[in-house]
């Protein structure tokens, strides 16, 4: 067994641990939760670093195999094991979560009701964001699945604005839907005959399922399966028109909430696209890949003429976020599209989607805090209430600047790298459809610069004469997302040949 | 140092950076830092030159020095990036810097006290980064994102006082109406890069030697060369203002003086016809012409229609401002019918004259406080540096032939035109009679009369502003000799830059044309400037011919200009109303049809069918349960009666019962034959 065996196991369950310890400290003594809490999330993160450095681009890839692996048997009679184990696609968003994490907790320092509670919570929720990312079983990921709904769910329901009880069971229940559609899917796939007769026995292992492709030969029963797994990643995503849950959701979600919930659950959507989707239904998905991308492509078009309307901030970058994750789906749908497309331009346009998917994790959280931080001064998000802010609050305005034109594709930043890829994978699949996605970038571009201009520019609203500028927490907040965005856009090849490596073992596939 | 040109935009990016970070504890509060950068940048992109063009650099590396990295990988394959230096780059770096190092120079004195000053070298700073990486860039990625890059600072420095409404909206409206032709940019180079296999342009495996892929029949019928040329095409004329996309330049005069110098005039919008110069080869390869076609009417149109507008102007930067939009069209004329040296030739000397043109502006509205020339007048005696410079450069962008730079390259672009298509040739000879009205009611109108307002007192401005107005003024006049049609350095070095194959493609197309000076050319020139300046003296000098007079007549075209044809309006009434109304649309079917009847419908319907099963449950199944109860207690009720207590009334109905059973039993006996059939059927 490989030494390194562990490692996930332990990253999974620290924050786990942490729980424990954190429900020990009494409830009385706030600071030494906050501080024990971020100090917990500091390990997985440290961890993940180390996990990033350790882990082999050449190594093998699902479902080739997996690195860091360890398989226990767990449930031997139904063919459930304890199974965990990382790729490309995975090992970015590891760190991805471990960071945001951190992140937040720093971030949510100034919450002060029932600190206790919230504080467990959100490395409950990590544990299962990060067991999500490294199952390599289906009955475990589901647990992780469900598992971080629970907290997100008590998350906006307790710590949440006005409206927070509708968003809460909003997103709760819609969530669930999908969930059930996902697991029956699941079970058909561990009934069906070719994972039966490659395994020797009905599994749950996700390395076997996607090797033996189920219901290969049952177009029928594949499409079922397909669309039972599709509409439970399509909402998590949220794909339109399964979106409407996430503009509540992250209204009334506390700020570090909106970004753990923008940065990474939306996110196991779309892995459960590239892991599970694209590898176990790869025939049904080139069947039915237009759909996915015209979804996508009214996404985010759609997505950005909708933002463009909004006049409370949180509720446009929840809109922007309908148009960044169109980008993510029009990449898989591509990158799934059969022999239309070149190999290479499916590659480039998965890689997109990959790329797509940590930027928007970075950029988004980072301007979800900007939102807060604005908020928390001003009790208010209207942006015609705002206006002249660049002039006494400098620091905030370079880094709102700096995120907004992230979202908007500058090249420079991780934003215009996805962009780049995603479209560049589907002019060669459909001209039209890539002229069209050309649109939503201006549109996002009119959008964003129309809310800059909303909030930091034109003459100073003599209400805000005395904001306080960004302070130091806010600053160590958001740096490292800057960083990473600035980094990563310059220097791309460092990230994108770990997402190189998967993209060329999913699309060849079909190939 | 050609090896090391890379360090030429890196100086600028780390002052950048430093400017940015120190700000006000830096030397000069930041100026310095910024300043020290680009004048190194300077000093380097001479040496690049000199090595370039004395040392034999071209023969060296065959007239091109190129080198690639990889930068990303894509599947197989790795997307590389790199800078390559040619003849092209060398002339675009030394206009770059030796405009952006005056322009800094010039800023100490006129952004002198503002509030936000490091930050104004720190933007400056990012910019010449950006557009010295656009300059060299090998590969079309870098390009885009330079020339994204370059439109960011733009977005930043027009916006600079943000404060002021007026100028949050050009700066905003800058970016998207540029963002508009990037789109197309970006189109063009992803299908070049799909098709070729490379974002690089040079080598074996690059773009331009392999465009023979895209000779096929496109879209539209339009060869797919044509298609990856106007595409490109669109991001120049985005970036550099033509028609139907030239809106934001006048707008972005709410920019610091200095800035419109630098970015609005001398460079960055000439990056468009920079693009389409570096891209040439795509033009020249698609033999139809259709898209070179596109670019010379395009260019002409924009040319002829900036110039009459700049002839009804009233601000002094948007007069400048309309005939840089004139003679970038001018330029990109030029390269739709073949003039591509001629082009990068007039880029060049436009962006000294031009510059010099706005820094005077600059002075003058240092010296006056005012923008609109109706105010000034009277100006030479108070301004004469300013004056005399102004009016150096002035003879240069009309073309004043064999004295000025501008002639030079004016007359090369004429001199073209007049071989390879007639109709370009003639809008180019009215647009150079049109630019020399302009300019001079606009000289006429600031320097000379007497002062028509008494309330502004001018004042020459200091010699940190007055020294890069001289320098610029001699470059206005000198730069044009290394291209005179005896001598001509400029095309010699030039051509090469197309390769050996495009280049011989351009000589066959401009097969037989007169190489030299071109007589008719020559009047013709001379006559255009001759009549405007006639022309503009009888009017605005002296009031010989009366204008007003014609006003009953001739008003609506006046105020048709005036109002730049309204083209502005005709876009707020169309595309943004569209687009508001549009997202509006979209916001209404999100919250009412999906979110409001869809999901929350779904919901309700939930909800209304667990209400029904709960009236169900309570009132059927609950109530059958309730009957049973009901019924066994009604029962229980009257039965109680019988519960007396009574030793007697148990006795009596138990011989009762006793009797009845008996009875039962004994007619059972006797009726035995009427239980055959069921015992029967037992049987």
């Amino acid at each position: 067994m490989d030494p390194n065996c562990w490692i996930l196991p332990i990253i999974t369950f620290i924050p786990l641990l942490g729980v424990l310890i954190v429900m020990f400290i009494p409830k009385e003594k706030a600071a030494a939760i906050k501080a024990v809490s971020l100090v917990i999330s500091l390990i997985p993160l440290a961890l993940s670093v180390w996990l990033w450095a350790a882990y082999d681009r050449s190594g093998p890839q699902f479902p080739n195999g997996a690195q860091f692996g360890i398989k226990l048997p767990w449930i031997p009679s139904l063919g459930v094991n304890f199974a965990m184990g990382v790729d490309g696609l995975s090992v970015p968003l590891v760190f991805l979560t471990a960071l945001l994490t951190t992140l937040s907790l720093l971030y949510s320092f100034i919450i002060n009701e029932r600190p206790k509670e919230y504080f467990w919570m959100f490395l409950l929720l990590e544990t299962g964001m990060l067991g999500v990312f490294v199952s390599l079983d289906f009955v475990l990921f589901f647990v992780f699945w469900e598992v971080s709904l629970v907290p997100m769910y008590f998350l906006i329901g307790i710590w949440g604005g006005p409206r927070r009880d509708y968003a809460a069971i909003k997103f709760f229940l819609y969530t669930m839907v999908g969930s059930m559609t996902m697991l029956l899917a699941i079970l058909a796939m561990y009934f069906s005959p070719e994972v039966t007769r490659l395994a020797g026995q009905h599994t749950f292992d996700m390395l076997t399922i996607a090797k033996a492709h189920p219901y290969a030969s049952n177009a029928a029963v594949a499409a079922l399966v397909f669309w039972g797994l599709f509409l439970g990643f399509a909402i998590k995503v949220p794909m339109f028109p399964f979106h409407t849950w996430l503009p509540d959701a992250h209204v009334e979600a506390p700020t570090a909430g909106s970004v753990i919930l923008a940065g990474v659950l939306l996110k196991m959507g779309t892995y459960g696209f590239m892991r599970v989707l694209m590898t176990m239904t790869p025939f049904a998905f080139a069947r039915y890949w237009w759909i996915i991308a015209v979804l996508s492509l009214i996404a985010i078009v759609y997505g950005a003429l909708v933002a463009m309307a909004q006049w409370d901030f949180k509720k446009l970058i929840a809109y922007s976020s309908v148009n960044h994750m169109g980008y993510v789906t029009l990449g898989c749908a591509v990158a799934g599209s059969g022999l239309l497309a070149s190999e290479q331009s499916k590659i480039i346009a998965l890689n997109g989607a990959q790329m797509q998917v940590f930027s928007h994790g970075l950029l988004t959280g980072a301007l979800f805090i900007l939102v807060g931080i604005i908020y928390e001064r001003a009790h208010t998000r209207m942006l015609s209430e705002f206006g002249g802010l660049g002039a006494v609050m400098p620091i905030y305005a370079g880094m709102l600047s700096f995120c907004s034109f992230g979202s908007l594709g500058l090249p420079g930043m991780t934003g215009f790298i996805a962009e780049l890829s995603v479209l560049t994978g589907t002019y060669n699949a459909s001209p039209v459809l890539a002229g069209l996605a050309l649109i939503g970038i201006v549109v996002t571009a009119a959008f964003m610069l129309w809310t800059l201009q909303r909030v930091l520019l034109g003459p100073i609203n003599p209400r805000w004469q005395n904001l306080p500028d960004a302070d130091a927490r806010e600053v160590v907040s958001l740096a490292p997302l800057m960083a990473l965005t600035l980094l990563f856009g310059v220097m791309p090849g460092y990230i994108l040949s770990i997402f190189n490596a998967a993209s060329e073992v999913i699309v060849g596939i079909l190939h | 140092m050609v090896e090391h040109a890379w360090l030429i935009p890196l100086l600028p990016a780390i002052a950048f950076g430093l400017t940015l970070l120190f700000g006000r504890r830096g030397p000069g509060e930041g100026a310095y830092i910024a300043i020290a950068a680009i004048c190194t940048s300077l000093a380097m992109s001479l040496i690049v030159a000199a090595r370039w063009f004395l040392a034999g650099g071209s023969e060296a590396y065959h007239g091109l020095y190129s080198v690639s990295v990889p930068w990303m990988p894509a599947g197989s394959q790795a997307v590389e990036t790199g800078f390559c230096i040619d003849a092209l780059s060398v002339v675009m770096l030394l206009v770059v810097t030796i405009v952006a190092s005056l322009v800094q120079i010039y800023s100490i004195g006129y952004m002198h006290g503002d509030p936000r000053y490091p930050r104004y070298f720190a933007f400056h700073s990012l910019f010449a980064a950006a557009m010295l990486t656009l300059v060299i860039a090998n590969n079309m990625l870098l390009m885009f994102i330079s020339w994204e890059l370059v439109g960011l600072t733009s977005y930043l420095l027009i916006g600079f006082w943000f404060e002021r409404p007026s100028a949050m909206r050009a700066a905003k409206k800058a970016f998207l109406v540029t963002r508009v032709g990037d789109v197309g940019f970006l189109a063009g180079m992803i299908l070049l890069y799909l098709k070729t296999g490379s974002f690089n342009l040079f080598g074996a495996n690059g773009v331009f030697e392999n465009l023979s892929r895209l000779d096929v029949v496109g879209p539209f019928g339009l060869p797919l060369l044509a298609v990856a040329g106007l595409l490109l095409f669109c991001g120049a004329v985005g970036k550099s203002a033509q028609f139907p996309l030239h809106v934001w330049l006048p707008d972005a005069m709410e920019g610091p003086t200095p800035v419109s110098a630098l970015i609005h005039a001398a460079t960055m919008v000439a990056a468009g016809v920079y693009l389409v110069a570096r891209m040439y080869p795509v033009y020249l390869a698609d033999s139809s012409g259709t898209a070179l076609q596109v670019v010379a009417y395009i260019g002409a149109f924009t040319a002829l229609f900036a110039a009459t507008i700049g002839l009804a102007q009233n601000d002094i930067k948007r007069v400048l401002a309309y005939s840089t939009i004139s003679q970038l069209g001018y330029m990109i004329m030029s390269l739709g019918v073949f003039g591509y040296v001629a082009a990068v030739f007039h880029l060049m000397t436009h962006a000294f004259f031009k510059a010099n043109l706005f820094l005077g502006a600059g002075s003058v509205i240092h010296g006056t406080g005012t923008q609109d020339i109706r105010d000034m007048g009277g100006l030479r005696r108070k301004m004469p540096w300013t004056y005399w410079t102004f009016l150096i450069s002035t003879l240069s962008l009309c073309g004043v032939p064999f004295v000025t730079a501008g002639g030079w390259s004016k007359e090369e672009i004429l001199a073209v035109a007049w071989h390879t298509n007639r109709l370009v040739f003639a809008a180019g000879a009215v647009c150079a009679f049109v630019t020399t009205c302009y300019m001079f009611r606009l000289v006429y109108k600031v320097f000379h009369g007497e002062p028509r307002n008494k309330d502004i007192h001018a004042h020459e401005s200091p010699r940190v502003m007055l020294a890069p107005l001289v320098i610029l003024a001699f470059l206005a006049i000198s730069a044009g000799y290394v291209g005179t049609p005896w001598a001509n350095v400029f095309e010699h070095n030039m051509l090469p830059v197309l390769g050996h194959s495009y280049a011989s493609v351009l000589e066959h197309r401009l097969e037989g044309m007169h190489h030299g000076f071109n007589p008719v050319v020559f009047f013709v020139a001379l006559t255009a400037v001759a009549l405007g300046v006639g022309l503009a003296s009888a009017i605005w000098l002296k009031p010989l011919l009366r204008i007003e007079r014609l006003e009953p007549y001739l008003g609506w075209l006046a105020r048709l200009v005036e109002n730049k044809y309204y083209i502005d309006e005709i876009y707020q009434a169309t595309i943004i109303r569209g687009l508001m109304l549009a997202s509006w649309i979209a916001f209404k079917f999100d919250y009412w049809v999906i979110d409001y009847a869809i999901v929350n419908g779904t919901a309700y319907l939930t909800r209304l069918a667990s209400q029904l099963y709960g009236w169900f449950d309570r009132t059927v199944v609950d109530g059958v349960v309730n009957l049973v109860g009901w019924t066994t207690k009604t029962v229980g009720n009257a039965l109680r009666y019988l519960q007396t207590g009574v030793a007697q009334h148990y006795v009596f109905l138990t011989v009762v019962a006793l009797i009845i059973i008996s009875l039962a039993v004994l007619a059972g006996h006797y009726r035995e034959e009427a239980w055959i059939p069921i015992a029967g059927f037992y049987r």
